[in-house]
């Protein structure tokens, strides 16, 4: 325990990068057993998804293909969507478990352990990203079971993954720091019926360009429909090779938007959790 | 002995200008149980939050085992261990699960943290429950593990806010033995109360603290003679009530106190036993028959009240 001595000199900065990410991994194994204890919170995120994949591909299905064009199969279209949703979707999750952890006390417990601070927050993204990889698993499945597939090979898939996971690690953020501005789960609640018409607006069920003209550049400029028309383009499912700028480059797209909202989001989320203190 | 906690004029002001504390000054020595009493909303908890590096100070100068609260909060954290008003334990995990996260954000390492624990676990008489998730345990294993969870990295100073508030006797008792049982080991605890009879049972000094400062400070003992010692009571037969007054009066020296209902007279005792001694020859010199007589010490519930004034805040 004596190392802490010594906290400005050389040797110590070292020290306590690898005690940042030794904490934020211990901190990450916490939430990821929660998942294991509570699966129900892992049935509670994926609900809304599969439940639209039923909805959405065979209710409305026949009557949105139409949109899409001749030959075009609008279940091959929403699941990239769908994909992104639920990327969103985990934002509340996210915001009611911190809020949670700190009307509990919880939070004290670890400010007043020799540990990184913000291993704390760390540690909650990176459960947070590895769930989504189960989340991610399961629509996989749920739709090849209804005939969605990849058709530009399995290295195209995985970065096609890699780009919606990236999007889930800037939206964790988005939680934490929601999170830690809330003072109860109730008003988390309230911060997550805005997600849902965030989360509509943009390429997520239909293709931007039959959206009113006004609505239009919102939709476009929608931190997810990058990621979707990304997907699609790297899927090869319809839809994916859209019309504008923004479709055009949605690649390069669904890499910046999340950049920006982390480089927006953690300053913002550390600095609250530092101000716990005041 | 040497001081572990010195806090010197320490002042934490809070939205709206509202000072929780006030000028807070406090020393507390090695291996001792030093216990601030007060109403809520008196400072108690704000000033073992800032002792424990969860609030800043704005004001004054606060040292924990000979480092600067303020500039070196790792450094004191390697060395505390804190227990708030609610069990900050993760409801969803085991109680072994718990202990071992703890231990090892405490940077224990993986091994040495599983070894302490199950001794924790052992010394708390958690075994049989420790594969249980907590949200199964009862209010006083839930403390048990907490107060567990505190002592992983085996502080120098162990903070307990309000550590029995809401716990059933039993449990109460059992809190108070682990805590006798650490300061017996060398730990020094500091903690907070509004009950008067845990710091008299539990506590070396006591620290009155209202209005985030501190009024008053002592050994429980010390603090009930401050508030004029103890009086010596003296019951007779009803007709003997003014003898034994003029008696009373002229050992004492001052006018004593007659509840005549009772046939009490009182005087204030001076030297303690000794002037017990002194009432009891000069009634027996005068003939007097007596058939009670008593050194009574102030309840810590008077001392209480007459130093915190006679309504706590009710803020808290």
């Amino acid at each position: 325990m004596g190392e802490a001595v010594a906290e400005r000199s050389g040797p110590a900065v070292w020290e306590r990068a690898r005690w940042m990410v030794a904490d934020t991994w211990v901190v990450a194994g916490r939430y990821l057993s929660h998942l294991v204890r509570k699966p129900d919170e892992v049935v509670g995120t994926l609900l809304i998804p599969v439940l639209a994949v039923l909805l959405f591909g065979f209710v409305f299905g026949e009557a949105m293909g139409a949109v899409l064009g001749e030959g075009a199969d609008y279940r091959e279209f929403l699941m990239p969507g769908l994909f992104a949703l639920t990327m969103a979707f985990g934002i509340g999750n996210t915001t009611i478990a911190v809020v949670t952890d700190v009307g509990r006390g919880v939070v004290d417990r670890f400010r007043t352990l020799p540990m990184a601070p913000s291993a704390l927050l760390a540690g909650r993204s990176v459960a947070d990203v590895v769930s989504a990889l189960v989340d991610l698993a399961v629509l996989v499945f749920m739709g090849w079971l209804i005939g969605w597939q990849w058709h530009n090979g399995p290295w195209a898939a995985l970065a096609a993954l890699g780009l919606l996971l990236w999007l889930r690690l800037a939206f964790t953020w988005i939680g934490i720091w929601l999170g830690l501005v809330v003072r109860s789960p109730e008003a988390a609640m309230k911060f997550f019926s805005l997600v849902f018409p965030l989360a509509m607006v943009a390429e997520t069920f239909v293709p931007v360009h039959t959206m009113p003209g006004w609505l239009v550049p919102v939709a476009e400029w929608n931190p997810l429909s990058a990621t979707v028309v990304a997907a699609r383009e790297l899927f090869g499912n319809p839809g994916g090779a859209g019309q504008g700028w923004m479709a055009e480059h949605a690649v390069w797209v669904a890499l910046v938007w999340p950049a920006v909202l982390l480089a927006v989001f953690v300053p913002l989320a550390v600095g609250r959790f530092r101000r716990m203190s005041r | 002995m040497s001081t572990v906690i010195r806090a010197e004029g320490v002042r934490k002001l809070y939205g709206g200008g509202r000072a929780a504390l006030d000028g807070f000054d406090l020393q507390v020595e090695q291996g001792t149980v030093h216990a601030l009493l007060g109403p809520n909303g008196a400072g108690k908890t704000t000033a073992v939050r800032v002792m424990a590096t969860l609030v800043r100070f704005d004001g004054g100068r606060m040292w924990l085992d000979g480092h600067r609260v303020d500039r070196h909060a790792r450094w004191v954290r390697s060395r505390i261990g804190f227990v708030g008003q609610y069990a900050a334990v993760d409801e969803a995990l085991s109680g072994r699960r718990n202990l071992e996260m703890f231990a090892r954000l405490s940077h224990l390492g993986r091994a040495r943290a599983r070894r302490r624990a199950q001794e924790l676990l052992e010394h708390f008489d958690l075994t049989g429950a420790a594969e249980r998730a907590v949200r199964q345990y009862s209010g006083g294993m839930r403390r048990r593990l907490d107060l567990a969870a505190a002592l992983v990295a085996d502080p120098v100073v162990l903070f307990l806010d309000e550590p029995t508030t809401g716990l059933d006797p039993r449990s109460r008792a059992r809190v108070w033995e682990a805590v006798r049982e650490l300061v017996g080991r060398g730990t020094t605890v500091v903690l907070t109360t509004q009950y008067l009879e845990e710091a008299d049972r539990l506590a070396d000094r006591i620290s009155v603290v209202r209005a985030g400062r501190v009024v008053a400070e002592g050994s429980p003992e010390r603090l009930k003679e401050r508030i004029g010692g103890g009086r010596v009571e003296v019951v007779v037969e009803p007709q003997d009530l003014a003898l034994a007054e003029e008696v009373l009066g002229r050992v004492a020296g001052v006018l004593p106190r007659v509840e005549a209902d009772q046939a009490r007279v009182s005087v204030p005792a001076g030297d303690g036993a000794l002037g017990l001694a002194k009432v009891v020859r000069a009634l027996d010199e005068a003939g007097l028959v007596v058939e009670d007589v008593a050194l009574r010490r102030p309840s810590l519930d008077e001392v209480f009240l007459s130093l915190t004034g006679e309504e706590g805040e009710s803020d808290g």
